[in-house]
């Protein structure tokens, strides 16, 4: 069993703007669009979305960039992987053109839209987006039934870091899901350490969003904490904090083996299947998320999991796999639901949730922090909340073991 | 000590205002412990039918100029730094709300007096005022004495019941005279009133209000329900009207109205002393709130802690149930 | 138009406010400062100003921690120019730091001679005074309050300014410049600015510095506090525990035992 690798990636998508595609591969890569349209056609929001990537790539050859910096329609984009994951020339659209093309929308917007403006102010003043002060991030631990060893507390050397994330730390139910993980890695036998109020959020969405400059502080910050520590390799819950870890960290000398908690635990199966003791009998139907899912390809890793607990029968929902629903929470989504609300666009959260039900399955297991108080505010809204429940796979699973 | 205690009564569209009751009220209680007179100082123009109305009073003094016909702080304070020269009182309780912000420093600074603001309560220790003060939004309070005389009490609403400063005595008043120009510098064109045609929230029996708890606008609809299903009707406090979320006219606090309904449930406010100030009376107050430290706890008679999104759906099906 | 704003930094009450231990003052070791709400209104009043009818914006504050931040947004936002006091003491009341307001600017021509100065109308720790009205007497210029709107007149010599009352009803008001205006809010909230053209204001402008009034204002202070403390939390509700249906039939309740039902 061997820790899988960070992938280095090239850094050079850092330097790399609109104006000097030509110079970088994943630029080049852009300019071999066909105009093919899968893009279009298979964002969840494509009927609202004025400028697709199609679009976006035709009005840079028309040299008209400028009308698409001045649209507000990108602020609809949740950074969901479809349009990448579907383009038949694998150009890295949500990766490195989207942001770059966000990051002029953002700039040129005349107003944010509320929540989301206080949402960036909190995460560059707090390191979170909830106005919560960084000093409670790990008030949590008090209420977990393991120990959990806090890095700045005691700065010895340790086997795993855990990457606990924003909404994980500070959200009753991203604590639920917290404490449950912490479970399986003390069962586990697994050495672990957080970073607790050092931690700040990796800056994924508002980079995603197009807020390059909040990105970067984040991810200075983040390397120097890193580096004041021993660790062997970094486990984080973060979907979106993975991504950020995997692809663009390296321009900071990220170097660590790095995974999420999901794929980790599928590797720790043989010791952790004799630990599921309790059966669960519940019907489950997974989502997968869109980082772990379509961008990186973790489809199997949650379904064995939850195939490995007693009891549990599993469905799919029509949309699976890399044509799986986005939850809406990607990009700054989270903090646009107002926004979107105003200008008519249906929720994706319950779009996703009114497929779920359709599987009739008793649990909706997710495996991206945003997806929790997405889908149950969804499940509330319209009214299915007492005919499904949403549970983070390490919830089932640490359900499973009996204390 | 020798000195009056002077209270500086608010008067705003030909009516008094209720802090000058609670003021009256405190003052008195004050005055009292030192051994001194209170005097109601009453400012404005051909509004001296008010002054019988200030009875706690021992006598009021009451200025009539064209100058004070609207609330103009740099005239009031003129005004009132001459009659503090004249007088030379001990302490002068002047209201900090909206209709009188800023008279209160204009004075002090003119008459080289200390100012005490946000105060909440004050009474006489070892033959000295001491004030009671709540800062940073209510999350310290400090107990303050002014050094010299006069003090300039920056009283915030609420320190009394108003019906305590309410008397059936009609007081002596006294006309005094003071020297300003004609016409305030800063001229008022108009006033502009909110809204019309809404629902008046100062008339309901039931408040929901809501605050930014409330997360988005689309969860006001079923705060709305919630207020429905209850008789009464929505209001919400400034960051919820900031938004747009509800207009002006169904704000609570300091720059929105006092409301005094029978049941306030208050969702998602965390209580700052500029929203508590408009609902505090309220003889039955429930407040919903996240945070266990939120200040809303020390005025709600009962406290929930919790996302007020968890309570309102089902709050809403068990009253609903209940009326059938 | 020629704008001043002053600025201030208050206590950042998200933080855990911890009481010092001569229990008369805040602890400063965990204190962490942020920007008075209604300065940050001020400014964004005064950059609107600026964007309809041209002319300049100066943001003049006091030396504290993290300052430098709120002064190179405000010129990432479309300030002018940034001037910080220094040298004086930290921890001013309102009282002291108006006056040293009011000397630094009175002794810079350039600063006396704007047509309106804007400010936060209040800041949660204006305990012995407020900042606006005591600029408004040492500079001897109308002081208007609780202003959320600004309008300069086709004169140019004078505003118009909106100010809130109670009730929703506010006043419009016709006010002679040079004035003092103390805001509660700007006519939209303040601006986002993204964090690049911050660190972009931070490579391209200088902080100008302003040396602090040598003399401070005569018999200052004048208060004390007693003593200082947090106020007992959740002294007066009582608290209904458990699951919100358990928790709406206690309410439902307590509702119609009071006839509310």
């Amino acid at each position: 069993m061997t820790d899988a690798q960070a992938t280095t990636c090239p850094s050079s998508h850092r330097e790399m703007t609109l104006e000097t595609l030509a110079d970088f591969p994943e630029g080049r890569e852009v300019l071999t669009c066909i105009q093919c349209g899968m893009c279009a056609g298979t964002c969840p929001y494509g009927d609202v979305m004025d400028y697709p990537p199609r679009r976006i790539i035709s009005m840079m050859r028309a040299g008209m960039l400028e009308k698409v910096f001045s649209s507000d329609s990108l602020l609809a984009c949740v950074a969901c992987y479809a349009c990448m994951a579907k383009c038949p020339r694998g150009i890295q659209l949500t990766e490195v053109l989207l942001p770059l093309v966000k990051e002029q929308v953002f700039a040129r917007l005349p107003e944010l839209p509320a929540e989301l403006h206080k949402a960036l102010g909190n995460t560059l003043r707090y390191g979170n987006p909830m106005a919560e002060s960084a000093k409670k991030r790990a008030a949590w631990v008090k209420t977990a039934d393991v120990p959990i060893r806090i890095l700045p507390e005691d700065p010895r050397p340790v086997d795993v870091l855990w990457f606990v994330e924003c909404q994980n730390s500070y959200y009753p139910r991203g604590q639920d899901i917290s404490r449950a993980t912490a479970r399986l890695f003390h069962r586990l036998g697994i050495d672990f350490a957080i970073l607790g109020n050092e931690e700040k959020c990796a800056g994924e969405c508002a980079r995603l969003l197009g807020e390059t400059g909040l990105f970067d502080t984040l991810m200075d910050y983040n390397m120097a904490v890193f580096q004041n520590y021993q660790f062997n390799r970094i486990v984080t819950s973060g979907a979106h904090a993975y991504d950020a870890f995997k692809y663009q960290y390296s321009a900071v000398g990220f170097k660590y083996p790095m995974e999420h908690t999901t794929p980790f635990f599928a590797r720790y199966l043989e010791p952790l299947r004799p630990l599921l003791t309790r059966k669960l009998n519940y019907k489950v139907t997974y989502h997968d998320s869109c980082c772990l899912g379509r961008h990186n390809g973790f489809y199997e890793e949650p379904r064995d999991l939850l195939r490995a607990i007693p009891g549990v029968k599993l469905v799919e929902m029509p949309h699976n796999r890399i044509s799986a629903i986005c939850c809406g929470g990607g990009g700054g989504g989270m903090w646009l639901d107002t926004y979107y609300k105003a200008k008519g666009y249906e929720r994706l959260s319950e779009r996703r949730v009114k497929e779920a039900v359709t599987t009739g399955a008793d649990v909706l297991a997710v495996s991206c922090p945003y997806e929790v108080s997405r889908f149950e505010d969804a499940l509330k809204v319209m009214g299915h909340d007492k005919k499904m429940v949403v549970r983070d796979v390490t919830e089932l699973l640490a359900e499973a073991m009996e204390v | 000590m020798s000195g009056k205690i002077w209270v500086v009564a608010e008067q705003w569209r030909g009516k008094l205002s209720e802090i000058t009751f609670e003021s009256l009220a405190l003052g008195r209680e004050v005055a009292d412990g030192l051994g001194v007179p209170l005097q109601a100082v009453l400012l404005g123009h051909n509004v001296k039918n008010l002054a019988g109305a200030l009875g706690l009073a021992d006598s009021v003094i009451y200025i009539d100029h064209p100058a004070l016909a609207e609330p103009d702080a740099g005239s009031q304070a003129d005004a009132l730094a001459q009659l503090v020269r004249q007088h030379k009182p001990h302490a002068l309780l002047v209201p900090l709300t909206n209709v009188s912000l800023g008279i209160g420093t204009l004075l002090a600074e003119q008459v080289g007096a200390p100012v005490v603001n946000f105060c909440k309560d004050l009474r006489v220790v070892d033959g000295r005022l001491e004030a009671d003060c709540v800062l940073y939004g209510g999350k310290i309070e400090a107990t303050v004495t002014a050094k010299g005389d006069p003090a300039v009490i920056g009283l915030s609403p609420g320190s009394r019941p108003p019906d305590k400063g309410r008397s059936e005595k009609k007081p002596p008043v006294e006309e005094v005279a003071v020297t300003l120009p004609d016409q305030p510098v800063i001229k008022l064109k108009a006033y502009l009133e909110p809204d019309a045609g809404d629902v008046d929230i100062t008339q309901q029996d039931v408040l929901v209000a809501v605050g930014r708890g409330i997360q988005s606008k689309e969860n006001l609809a079923l705060a709305e329900e919630l207020a429905g299903a209850l008789g009464g009707a929505l209001c919400g406090s400034r960051p919820v009207i900031d938004q747009g979320w509800l207009p002006l006219s169904r704000q609570v606090g300091k720059s929105g109205v006092s409301v005094k309904p029978r049941l306030y449930l208050a969702l998602g406010i965390s209580g700052a002393p500029e929203h508590i100030e408009g609902m505090k009376d309220a003889p039955l107050i429930v407040a919903v709130n996240s945070d266990p430290q939120a200040p809303i706890f020390n005025v709600a008679h009962y406290g929930i802690v919790a996302d007020a999104m968890d309570m309102i759906p089902t709050l809403k099906e068990t009253v609903q149930a209940l009326r059938g | 138009m020629n704008i001043l704003v002053l600025m201030r930094m208050v206590p950042d009450v998200v933080e855990e406010l911890e009481i010092a231990p001569d229990g008369k003052g805040l602890d400063t070791e965990y204190l962490r400062m942020i920007v008075n709400e209604s300065d940050d209104h001020a400014l964004e009043q005064a950059l609107i100003l600026k964007e309809r009818r041209g002319g300049k914006v100066t943001v003049l504050a006091l030396d504290a921690p993290d300052v430098d931040d709120v002064l190179f947004s405000a010129v990432a936002k479309g300030a002018d120019r940034v001037l910080k006091i220094e040298g004086g003491d930290g921890g001013l009341t309102t009282r002291a730091a108006a006056g040293v307001f009011a000397k630094v600017i009175d002794s810079q021509s350039d600063l006396k001679s704007v047509d309106v100065v804007l400010t936060g109308v209040q800041a949660i720790d204006d305990l012995d005074a407020l900042v606006a009205p005591i600029l408004s007497r040492r500079l001897g210029l109308p002081y208007l309050g609780i202003v959320t709107k600004v309008t300069l007149d086709e004169s140019g010599k004078a505003v118009t300014a909106v100010r809130e009352f109670s009730a929703g009803v506010r006043g419009e008001f016709e006010v002679p410049l040079p004035a003092v205006l103390g805001i509660q809010a700007a006519e939209k909230p303040p601006r986002y600015v993204p964090v690049a053209k911050v660190r972009a204001a931070m490579k391209s402008h200088k902080i100008e510095s302003v040396g602090a009034p040598t003399t401070a204002d005569a018999g200052l202070p004048l208060i004390e506090v007693m003593r200082m403390r947090k106020p007992e939390v959740s002294s007066h509700a009582q608290m209904l525990d458990g699951a919100p249906e358990e928790i709406s039939k206690k309410l439902a309740g307590i509702f119609t035992e009071r006839g509310l039902l």
